[in-house]
């Protein structure tokens, strides 16, 4: 499968265009790193330099340290490394992730990192690129996962926290601290008026997203709530690592809840160990992933994390030359099938 | 539809035992006799298909799914062996209906006029009436349709805790809503219409009492107090079943709710000679004249798969009933009194009847807690599985409940088998590996041996699935053969012999015991241990 003009091939350090001798989300130190989004498989330390676009950069320094070497660019900037002509491009995840184009001597090749194509208040929507060769996730390849629309499920959670409420119990969502929690937050801010508590490792991201000019739903941090406070009928938004901690003797009377794709699944929900499993994902779902690709035109395409089997053989059998790579993506909280 | 499939998700969803019983009650209190009928009877573990009425094969839901989504069969299967449940698959691939359904049929229209009506008809009737559903339900109320159509709901509704909210709702006694469930029942309107009646009918007296159940003794006996105030008996392996002779009219049934009529044809003739009406409580065993100890399980099952056993195979393995427990004498309900009266008047009777057929299960009276140990340890060559305890003072009550009687059964056999197969589970552990078979060896190859689904942690079973996913050699399916290198120590009742099995011999009860880490699957027992221990 490879040939000698592939724009990116796999090192032990990660994805690798040999013609611009970068690598794109690497999971070990090198030279030249391109971030697509700050999540913390995509964006780790010990980079020399880190490429990144202008809206991600902020989460970047806030995860990575402000004293890195940065190089921060807008949406579609054309920028040069080495023989590569590269731009980064709206991916839909989340707050300033991008999609990397990379043309050498016209042929074009474009890495998706992570992404979705529903829509989200919080970031750019996912931009359609042409290219020759298209690396793509695969988190939810298979034909189960379906999402339903994101405005309807914040209203199912105004509902279950009024239920919570009329039962004098806290109503806790897990959701993802970079992303998921402050797309919640944004679309639950048309919805009602009532503030969410935060747990404290939500305050930074949250911040950011503000800074940003995002509108979200007002928020207060549990941490300053007064002694004894047991917070009835409140909504609460705490990390998924939250769970089970001792953080959770705050809530005497609790509901939990967890927002992600994998809630799509009951059995997933049971292992949870939550009352309730709201399905809402920043990654692209299976009609999402088989559009998306056809869109691009690509006539080969590679995935990279995820249930790669389903997709590498459904795209086989519509005629496009597919492949994997084995990447080190998808440790995050929020891209594996919860276990706990 | 749209009211049961609330029902279901609300019974899905909640962990807590007191919400699942208001939902309950709050669906019954608001629901019309014929959809509340069916509710019951469905959350009872009814079943529409089997039994000479196909409504849809599993091979051809997933068939009709595929064409009905536009997923090919391999990605219906891959989906399948991820998700772990085939209703909830079929619900998955398709998303909700555009615009939401306005007609909302009740449970019972889409069984009495939809599903019943096209059983048994050609595929193409069948399918359509299914994919029309489909295409019309939002996905709550297919996911339970579906159900409908692959077996029993499973919703976690125990039946107790269903009896329990139908008695708070109605105000009546919960033992006689149980007791009027039992066995075989329609779910027409009439008959939940009886179901709520406070005062007792004439059909009542047809009926079996529920069975009391032991717990698994876990503690030490010595904290159950003195020896003097249990009644010792041995564990026997049998057929637990209630004898009732009301009437003139005798009936057997077993704990599954079977009535067993016309298999044991040597305990009705028994029974027509009681000297009184009476209703016991006791064990089926196979058991030949003049031999000290029953025969084995195996044995047993020669028997219950016969419904009119020949002269030759009533020679052969004859069954007597080893009798625990006395629930009615004379028409009079003997379950409040204590097991010691009861037990008394059950002797008496026995006397009275006289009938080797019927033998009141032997007292075992150990000096103490130390010296009934030793006779637990010494169950398997008495072809019993150990001891179980009863309280002196205990009443008859009804299911499993913990505290006055105790099974105390005598520790595993064991082994060391290599995994060989897996398939993902269900509910719970639905996208986990779960379900496992294993295999010990025979010359150099590995045979089949057990299947155990239990015995592990949370954190082992997610260590092991990513094993599993890493180390497949093949898929079958939702089956995935894996590499033969991990061994776990399995434990189990009994081994019997069995011509059914390709390894020549059937484990009774296996589980795992531990995850062998220190064994390679080189060491792993063979099948000439497991021959030796059969009998």
């Amino acid at each position: 499968m490879v040939s000698r003009s592939d724009l990116v091939v796999t090192r032990p350090q990660g994805l690798y265009c040999p013609r611009g001798d970068f690598y794109i989300d690497p999971w070990r130190p090198v030279p030249q790193a391109v971030i697509t989004h700050g999540h913390a498989d995509h964006a780790r330390t010990g980079m020399g330099r880190y490429h990144c676009t202008r809206a991600g950069l902020p989460i970047l320094q806030w995860r990575l340290g402000e004293t890195q070497d940065y190089a921060a660019y807008g949406y579609g900037e054309a920028f040069t490394i080495g023989d590569a002509r590269l731009s980064l491009h709206p991916a839909g995840h989340v707050l300033g992730s991008a999609q990397v184009r990379i043309e050498v001597d016209g042929e074009v090749w474009v890495v998706s990192g992570d992404y979705k194509r529903q829509h989200d208040p919080t970031c750019a929507p996912f931009e359609t690129l042409r290219c020759d060769t298209f690396i793509t996730e695969a988190t939810f390849g298979l034909p189960v996962y379906r999402w339903p629309d994101t405005a309807e499920v914040a209203r199912e959670i105004v509902a279950w926290r009024d239920e919570c409420a009329a039962r004098g119990e806290t109503a806790i969502l897990y959701a993802y601290s970079l992303g998921k929690a402050q797309r919640l937050l944004a679309e639950l801010a048309p919805l009602t008026d009532q503030p969410a508590w935060l747990h404290g490792a939500m305050a930074a991201g949250v911040a950011i997203y503000r800074a940003a000019g995002i509108e979200l739903l007002p928020t207060r941090a549990v941490a300053d709530a007064p002694q004894g406070e047991q917070f009835p009928g409140a909504l609460v938004i705490a990390p998924p690592s939250a769970a089970g901690s001792a953080w959770l003797r705050r809530f005497p009377r609790a509901q939990q809840a967890f927002a992600s794709g994998w809630m799509r699944l009951r059995g997933n929900r049971r292992r949870r160990n939550v009352d309730r499993g709201f399905v809402v994902s920043d990654h692209a779902d299976w009609p999402a992933l088989l559009a998306t690709v056809r869109a691009t035109g690509a006539t080969r395409v590679i995935a990279t994390h995820g249930e790669t089997s389903a997709l590498v053989r459904a795209l086989i059998d519509a005629g496009i030359t597919t492949g994997v790579f084995a990447t080190e993506y998808g440790d995050d909280a929020d891209d594996r099938v919860p276990s706990s | 539809m749209r009211r049961f499939a609330a029902l279901y998700t609300a019974l899905d969803r909640s962990t807590a035992t007191l919400d699942k019983r208001a939902a309950i009650a709050a669906y019954f209190r608001d629901t019309n006799p014929r959809d509340a009928a069916w509710a019951l009877w469905l959350l009872a573990g009814g079943k529409l298909s089997g039994a000479g009425r196909k409504i849809a094969g599993n091979a051809e839901l997933r068939a009709w799914i595929g064409d009905a989504s536009g997923t090919p069969d391999w990605l219906v299967d891959e989906s399948y062996a991820h998700v772990g449940d085939l209703a909830e698959t079929l619900a998955l691939l398709l998303d909700d209906p555009a615009q939401p359904d306005s007609e909302d049929l009740d449970l019972a229209d889409w069984i009495e006029q939809r599903l019943l009506p096209v059983a048994n008809t050609d595929e193409a009737t069948r399918r359509a009436v299914i994919v029309g559903a489909w295409r019309q339900l939002p996905f709550d109320q297919r996911l339970v349709f579906n159900k409908l159509l692959t077996g029993a709901l499973r919703v976690g509704a125990s039946q107790r805790l269903v009896q329990q909210a139908l008695a708070g709702l109605w105000g009546i006694d919960m033992a006689l809503i149980a007791q009027r469930m039992l066995g075989d029942w329609s779910p027409t309107p009439a008959f939940f219409d009886r179901l709520r009646v406070a005062e007792a009918l004439p059909g009542d007296r047809a009926q079996p009492y529920p069975f009391f159940l032991a717990s698994p003794l876990e503690a030490e006996p010595v904290t159950l107090g003195a020896i003097e105030d249990w009644l010792l008996e041995w564990k026997w392996d049998g057929i637990r079943l209630q004898l009732i002779r009301r009437a003139g009219e005798i009936a057997l049934w077993s704990r599954g709710e079977e009535r067993l009529d016309g298999r044991f044809p040597e305990l009705e003739a028994a029974a027509a000679t009681l000297p009184q009406a009476a209703v016991i409580d006791g064990e089926l065993l196979a058991w030949r004249a003049g031999e000290p100890a029953p025969l084995p399980f195996s044995a047993l099952q020669t028997r219950i798969q016969r419904r009119k056993p020949g002269a030759k195979t009533l020679a052969d393995t004859p069954v007597r009933l080893l009798a625990y427990d006395l629930l009615e004498l004379d028409g009079v309900d003997l379950r409040e009194t204590p097991l010691a009266e009861r037990r008394a008047r059950l002797a008496a009777l026995l006397d009275a009847h006289s009938d080797a057929r019927f033998m009141l299960s032997p007292r075992i009276e150990p000096a103490d807690w130390a010296a009934a140990a030793a006779l637990r340890d010494d169950a398997r060559a008495r072809n019993v599985e150990g001891l179980m305890l009863k309280r002196l003072a205990s009443a008859y009550q009804s299911g499993r409940r913990r505290g006055d009687w105790w099974k105390w059964k005598v520790s595993p056999l064991t082994i060391d088998a290599v995994l060989l197969y897996a398939q993902a589970g269900h509910g719970r552990r639905s996208t986990l590996y779960t379900d496992y078979s294993f295999g010990v060896w025979d010359g150099d190859a590995l045979v089949t041996v057990a299947k155990a689904y239990s015995g592990l942690d949370d954190t082992e079973i997610a260590e092991l699935d990513r094993w599993i996913r890493a180390h497949t050699t093949e898929r079958f399916g939702p089956v995935r053969s894996v590499q033969p290198l991990l061994v776990f120590e399995l434990g189990f009742e009994a081994v019997n012999r069995s011509a059914r099995h390709k390894s020549g011999i059937a484990v009774r009860f296996p589980r795992i015991l531990r995850w062998r880490r220190d064994k390679p699957a080189s060491e792993a027992d063979r099948i000439e241990t497991l021959r030796a221990l059969a009998r």
